[in-house]
C-alpha cells in the first residue's frame, strides 16, 4: 500500500496544474463571454492539450490518449480543485458516445460524436415507458420502416432533458413477432419534428427536469439505427456496461460530508453549536465511518482499474452506497436546519444562511437518486444476483 | 497511488487461510469453543510456526519484521475462521514491549513471545467502560495493587502488560507474589477472559510514556476492526451459501426478494468497509497525524457492522441459526467481543469527534 503517486504521475499532475493556471479562468475579453461559451472555448483547448475526451479518437474530435486510469483521476482532481469545466457529464457524452464508439457506423461516429462531446448538441434517452420501468424489455413503443424512414408511435416517460434535447437515443419495438428482448432496436432521432410532443413532469422539488414524450408518426432515417434490427437490447447493455464500469468516485460524498460538519458547527441548539451535542457528534462520527469506507473503496477500485483488474462485486454497489449516504446526510441536515425545514428551498428567513435552503433541497433530491437509473431495490437485486450469485426471482425468470 | 495489497500480503493471507482451513475447520473450532480451556496448544503452536507470534516485531528480536498492516491481515483471516486462541492479547503484549520497552526488556521478552516460549497478554480494563490509557487508575511503581478486568487468556499467559495511572505500562510475570488470576465466564469462548487481582504485586515498569500506551491501544483497535471485517465477510458467505441451498415452496429461498435484499444490504455494509482497517493499519506505521482517529473510526464502524451482520445472519439462517450447534452463534459472540473489547463504538466515536476538534 502506497498512497502517494509515483514521480511520473506527480510530474503529470504538475503539467495539468500548469495548463490550468494559464488556461482557467479565461482572461481579458474572453472572460466577458457568456458562461456556456467560456466553457466550450476552454473544453476545446483542454481536448487539444490531451486532458479531456481522452477515450475518443482524434478524428471524431477527441484527444485519443492511451488509457490511464490514474492520469484520468489526476485530471479530475485538478480540474475539480480549479473549478474548471471537465468532460461534459450529460447522457450524450457519458452513455451515447461510448455506445457509438463500440457499435456505431463510421458516418454515425463522424456526425454525432464531435458535436456531442463539445456540448453543441444535447441528447436525451428514450428508455422507460409508463408500463415498462424495472421490466424495461417489455417496452411497447413501435417503429416500422415506411419507405426509407422509421415511423415511430408510442410514449416514453421520465425522459430527462427532453425539453431541451436536440436528439434522442431510443429503444423501440421493431420486430413484432420476435421474443421480448430480440424485438427491440436502438434508434437515433431528432427531437425537433412535428411528430414529437414533450410534456414536462413536475417533480416534488418543484422543478421540471424530466418529461413525457409522445410519438405520433415521428420519423427518422432508416440508417439512424445503432447495431442491427433486433439488437437494440444488446446495444443498450453496452452502454450500461460502460456505466457500471465507472469507478465509485467518492469526491462528492466527501465534500458533502465536510459541508454537513460545517452546518453542525454553525447550527445552534439551545444557543450552543449543534456539534457540541453528544447525539450529533455520534451521528456524524458514525456517518464518517461510511463516508471513509466509500472513499477507500474508491481508491481500491481505482488501483484495480489501473492494473486492469476487475473490481469484483464492489463495482455493483457504488450506486446504492452513494444513494444511502446522500439520504443519511440529508436526514441529519434536516435535523440541523431545524425550523427552516418548514420553508421552500428557495425561501430565505431573515438572517438565515443560504446553505440551509440548499440542504432542504438536498433532502428532496436525495430521494431522486434512490429512484433514478434503477431503483435502490433493483440495485439490491443486481447485487444479490450478479454480485452474490443468488438465483433470479422466479417471476422474472419466466419472462 | 496503490491502495491494494502486495503479492506477499496476498500470500500471507492465503497461507493463514490454508492453515485455518486444514488445522482449524469448524468442527475443531466448535470443540475448542465447548471445551474447558478455549485454547488448544497444538493449534497455537502451528500459528507460531507460521510466524504469527510476532509479525510486526523486528527480526533482531525474533519477529518477522513486517508492518502493522500485515499483522492486521492475519487478524482478518483468523477472524474469518473464528480461530480460537491468544493471538490478540499476545500480539498487543509484543507491541507494548516494542513501543514502550527498554532495549533490555525487548531482548529479554520479544524472542520468547515470537517463539511462543511465553504467551503474552494485556490487562487494560478497569470496569464501567474504562479501557483507555487516561482511564487507568492503578498506580505504577515497584508493585501494583488493584483489579484489572477482561484480560484475554489471563489464565494461560506467562507475561501480563498492565496499564497503570497516567498511561503507564508495567510487566507482571505469571506466578508473581500476591497475584491472583480469576477466570471469567466470557461470552466469546474462543477468547477466554480472566480478572487479575494485584495486592502489592511486584512488577517492572516499561519506560515508554502514555503515547506508547495509546499506540498499543490503537493497534488493538485495528486488530479488532480487522477481525470484525473477516468475521462479517465470512458470515455473509455462510448466509449466501445457506440461501442458495435451502429450499421452500419447491424453490431456493435465495430467489425470494425479501431475503435477497437482506443479503444485498449485508454485502453493502461489509464489502466497502475493508479499506477502513487497511487505512488505519497503514496510518499507524506511516501517517502518525491521522493514526489515532483512523483507528477509532475503524474499530467503531467495523465492530458495529459485524454485530449487525451477525444478527442478520441468525435471521437469514432461520431456526437453525438460533441453535448452539450452528457456527453462526460462535461468530455472533466474537462480534460481541470485538464490539466491547477496548471500548464500545460510541466511546470511540466520541473520541473521534474530540480528535477532530468538533
Amino acid at each position: 500500500m502506497d498512497l502517494a503517486y509515483s514521480a511520473e504521475y506527480e510530474s503529470f499532475r504538475g503539467e495539468v496544474k500548469k495548463f490550468l493556471s494559464s488556461s482557467w479562468p479565461l482572461q481579458g475579453a474572453e472572460a466577458k463571454l457568456p458562461g456556456d461559451q467560456k466553457a466550450a472555448l476552454f473544453r476545446g483547448r483542454a481536448i487539444a492539450a490531451g486532458y479531456l475526451a481522452r477515450a475518443v479518437p482524434v478524428r471524431y474530435g477527441g484527444s485519443e490518449q492511451a488509457p490511464d486510469v490514474l492520469k484520468g483521476q489526476i485530471i479530475r482532481e485538478e480540474f475539480f480543485r480549479a473549478r474548471a469545466p471537465g468532460d461534459l457529464a450529460g447522457i450524450g457524452p457519458s452513455m451515447l458516445v461510448p455506445t457509438l464508439l463500440e457499435k456505431g457506423t463510421e458516418w454515425q461516429k463522424e456526425k454525432f460524436i464531435g458535436p456531442t462531446i463539445r456540448g453543441e448538441v444535447v441528447w436525451c434517452q428514450g428508455y422507460s415507458e409508463p408500463g415498462s420501468g424495472s421490466d424495461l424489455a417489455s417496452l411497447q413503443t413501435r417503429a416500422q420502416i415506411v419507405g426509407d424512414e422509421w415511423v415511430i408511435n408510442g410514449q416514453k416517460i421520465w425522459t430527462s432533458g427532453a425539453h431541451i434535447a436536440d436528439y434522442m437515443f431510443c429503444l423501440c419495438r421493431t420486430e413484432r413477432d420476435a421474443p421480448k428482448h430480440a424485438g427491440i432496436s436502438y434508434l437515433l432521432l431528432s427531437m425537433k419534428q412535428p411528430g414529437i410532443e414533450v410534456r414536462p413532469l413536475r417533480q416534488m422539488t418543484g422543478a421540471a427536469d424530466f418529461n413525457e414524450v409522445f410519438f405520433t408518426d415521428a420519423r427518422t432515417p432508416a440508417d439512424w439505427i445503432v447495431g442491427k434490427r433486433g439488437e437494440g437490447w444488446i446495444v443498450s447493455r453496452t452502454t450500461l456496461k460502460h456505466e457500471r464500469n465507472m469507478i465509485g468516485d467518492a469526491a462528492n460524498t466527501v465534500m458533502m460530508f465536510g459541508g454537513l460538519v460545517e452546518l453542525a458547527k454553525r447550527a445552534l441548539r439551545d444557543g450552543r453549536p449543534a456539534i457540541q451535542d453528544p447525539s450529533v457528534r455520534q451521528r456524524l462520527a458514525q456517518l464518517e465511518g461510511y463516508v471513509r469506507s466509500h472513499q477507500y473503496s474508491g481508491y481500491r477500485q481505482l488501483t484495480k482499474a489501473a492494473k486492469a483488474q476487475e473490481p469484483g462485486p464492489i463495482g455493483l454497489m457504488n450506486k446504492l452506497v452513494s444513494t444511502n449516504l446522500g439520504q443519511e446526510m440529508a436526514k441529519i441536515a434536516l435535523d440541523l436546519v431545524g425550523d427552516d425545514g418548514l420553508l421552500e428551498p428557495a425561501e430565505r428567513r431573515l438572517g438565515a444562511p443560504r446553505e440551509n435552503g440548499q440542504w432542504i433541497g438536498q433532502f428532496l433530491w436525495s430521494l431522486g437518486s434512490a429512484v433514478a437509473g434503477g431503483t435502490a431495490n433493483i440495485q439490491r437485486n443486481v447485487i444479490g444476483e450478479r454480485g452474490l450469485g443468488l438465483p433470479r426471482d422466479a417471476a422474472a425468470q419466466r419472462s | 497511488m496503490n491502495f491494494d495489497l502486495t503479492e506477499e500480503q496476498d500470500l500471507l493471507q492465503e497461507t493463514v487461510r490454508q492453515f485455518a482451513a486444514n488445522e482449524c475447520p469448524p468442527g475443531r473450532v466448535r470443540a475448542i469453543f465447548d471445551g474447558d480451556q478455549g485454547h488448544d496448544p497444538a493449534l497455537w503452536k502451528g500459528l507460531l510456526e507460521l510466524g504469527l507470534g510476532a509479525i510486526a516485531v523486528p527480526d533482531e528480536y525474533g519477529g518477522a519484521g513486517l508492518e502493522l498492516l500485515d499483522l492486521a491481515l492475519a487478524s482478518e483471516v483468523l477472524g474469518a475462521g473464528a480461530v480460537p486462541g491468544p493471538f490478540l492479547g499476545h500480539s498487543l503484549a509484543g507491541l507494548a514491549l516494542l513501543y514502550a520497552g527498554s532495549d533490555a526488556q525487548k531482548k529479554s521478552w520479544l524472542p520468547k513471545l515470537a517463539s511462543g516460549e511465553a504467551i503474552g497478554t494485556v490487562a487494560f480494563a478497569e470496569g464501567e467502560g474504562r479501557w483507555q490509557p487516561e482511564d487507568w487508575t492503578i498506580a505504577g511503581g515497584a508493585t501494583l495493587s488493584g483489579v484489572k478486568a477482561h484480560v484475554p487468556f489471563g489464565a494461560h499467559a506467562d507475561l501480563y502488560v498492565v496499564g497503570t495511572r497516567g498511561g503507564g505500562l508495567a510487566l507482571v510475570e505469571r506466578g508473581a507474589r500476591r497475584f491472583e488470576v480469576e477466570p471469567l465466564a466470557g461470552i466469546d469462548r474462543t477468547r477466554r477472559l480472566s480478572e487479575l487481582r494485584f495486592a502489592d504485586t511486584p512488577c517492572e515498569a516499561l519506560p515508554g510514556g502514555p503515547a506508547a500506551a495509546a499506540r498499543v491501544r490503537d493497534a488493538g483497535l485495528v486488530l479488532l476492526a480487522a477481525d470484525a471485517f473477516g468475521g462479517a465477510a465470512r458470515l455473509l458467505e455462510m448466509s449466501v451459501e445457506y440461501a442458495k441451498t435451502r429450499q421452500q415452496f419447491g424453490i431456493t429461498i435465495g430467489s425470494f426478494q425479501g431475503l435477497k435484499h437482506q443479503l444485498a444490504n449485508m454485502a453493502v455494509e461489509v464489502e466497502p468497509a475493508r479499506g477502513l482497517y487497511w487505512y488505519a493499519a497503514h496510518a499507524l506505521d506511516h501517517l502518525p497525524a491521522e493514526s489515532e482517529r483512523s483507528a477509532a473510526l475503524a474499530k467503531a464502524h467495523l465492530t458495529q457492522v459485524y454485530m449487525q451482520v451477525a444478527r442478520d445472519a441468525v435471521e437469514a439462517h432461520g431456526g437453525i441459526g438460533f441453535t448452539w450447534e450452528c457456527d453462526v452463534q460462535i461468530y455472533f459472540k466474537r462480534a460481541m467481543f470485538d464490539r466491547a473489547f477496548l471500548g464500545a463504538p460510541a466511546a470511540h466515536r466520541e473520541r473521534a469527534a474530540a480528535l477532530a476538534g468538533w
